[in-house]
């Protein structure tokens, strides 16, 4: 049958494009405009060519927290991804606890993400919170303030808190659409329990995996209220991410030119990883069509 | 319309102009040829003009900031590079 082809159908986008282009290609234009120029306020620009750029990508600055983002994405992912898929296998399916689950796990998703900081903050005191004063009773010198380690591990704790329920939602909701008949086929086989895992559950969580990947992945390397709230980018500079740092240029140093070039680059990694993991999961497993013909 | 606080240069708005030609391009190509002409190649996935144009601009994105961060200011060999890799990404990719 052919498919039927109504152009009006673009007129509906117009209100979605409008919006995309306020919220989105106006102030990437205007960030490109900034990078290029030097600026001391009262919209008054001086061209600096592409100075900014060579200034960014010759900082050790910029490569540390770089390095700090790609670090930090890593152990997330690395973290939340297997336990928000084994969480996900754990809770029941049907039955009184399935919404008790799934609120229980919808609830480190709704509150603010500079609350989150403020709460493991407290919690992670030594003189007036539970964390810290149980660490401290116990012998264990920790201090997030002071100690680098420390602070590592109490944001990662804090994101894995955090995040891994939405990995678990995204997993679960891709675990139980998959019809009864896969199970029973799998019983009939005698497959055993790794096996309905790796070879029914995992692809048919491959689209919800992808999904969670690449949410996950752009927030933990955009990350900013919850470091910031929790040590400031410190002790030092070890916890000071590059989204921590773009703020220090742009707002507290008011280098918008450098600020700028280093927010492209930043988006430019950004896309390129978002682009290879999307391109990699989606094909892998998928079937391959025929080979086209060449432009 | 005051736009002075997007601080438009003469060479950003030759950027830009750049890509909305490509995406112009891009939409005037379809029209003629619907259908994207999606196809394996090299990379082994599938991959349609529109794919192909991305991966143009992105490594070209990725060789300018190379050229800029370890040989100099000066752009327009990254740019001939660029336009290769262009070339190669639509005929092979």
């Amino acid at each position: 049958m052919d498919k039927t082809y109504n152009n009006k159908a673009w007129l509906l986008v117009i209100p979605v494009f409008l919006l995309v282009a306020i919220s989105a290609i106006i102030p990437i234009m205007t960030v490109v405009n900034y990078s290029v120029q030097d600026t001391f306020g009262n919209n008054q620009f001086f061209w600096a060519g592409t100075e900014w750029f060579e200034d960014v990508l010759n900082s050790e600055r910029f490569w540390d927290a770089l390095g700090r983002n790609v670090l930090f994405s890593f152990i997330i992912l690395s973290i939340e991804i297997p336990l928000g898929i084994a969480i996900a296998l754990a809770m029941p399916k049907k039955g009184p606890w399935v919404p008790v689950c799934l609120v229980l796990m919808a609830l480190p998703l709704l509150i603010p993400w500079n609350v989150v900081g403020t709460i493991w903050q407290i919690f992670g005191r030594a003189d007036i919170g539970l964390l810290g004063h149980t660490l401290d009773s116990i012998g264990i010198n920790y201090n997030y303030t002071a100690n680098v380690f420390d602070a590592w591990v109490t944001i990662i704790v804090m994101d894995v808190w955090h995040w891994t329920s939405l990995v678990v939602l995204l997993c679960y909701a891709g675990l139980v659409s998959i019809p009864e008949a896969y199970y029973q086929a799998a019983r009939i086989d005698g497959a055993s329990r790794w096996s309905v895992f790796r070879f029914i559950q995992l692809p048919k969580m491959r689209g919800v995996l992808i999904i969670a990947f690449l949410l996950r992945f752009m927030d933990s390397f955009m990350i900013y209220t919850e470091p910031f709230v929790l040590t400031g980018g410190g002790p030092g500079n070890s916890t000071t991410f590059m989204s921590i740092d773009l703020v220090k240029q742009a707002i507290g140093q008011f280098d918008l030119g450098p600020a700028a070039a280093m927010s492209l680059i930043y988006q430019l990694i950004v896309l390129l990883v978002c682009y290879v993991f999307f391109t990699v999961m989606s094909n892998v497993g998928a079937e391959k069509p025929e080979q086209g013909v060449e432009d | 319309m005051e736009l002075s606080w997007m601080a438009w240069t003469g060479p950003t708005a030759l950027f830009w102009l750049g890509i909305i030609s490509c995406l112009v391009g891009m939409c005037v190509w379809e029209y003629f040829s619907p259908g994207g002409n999606p196809r394996l190649g090299i990379l082994r996935f599938e991959t349609t003009r529109g794919d192909r144009l991305f991966i143009s601009l992105l490594g070209s994105a990725f060789i300018h900031l190379a050229w800029l961060g370890l040989v100099g200011p000066s752009l327009w060999w990254a740019m001939g590079i660029s336009l290769i890799y262009a070339v190669i990404v639509f005929r092979t990719v």
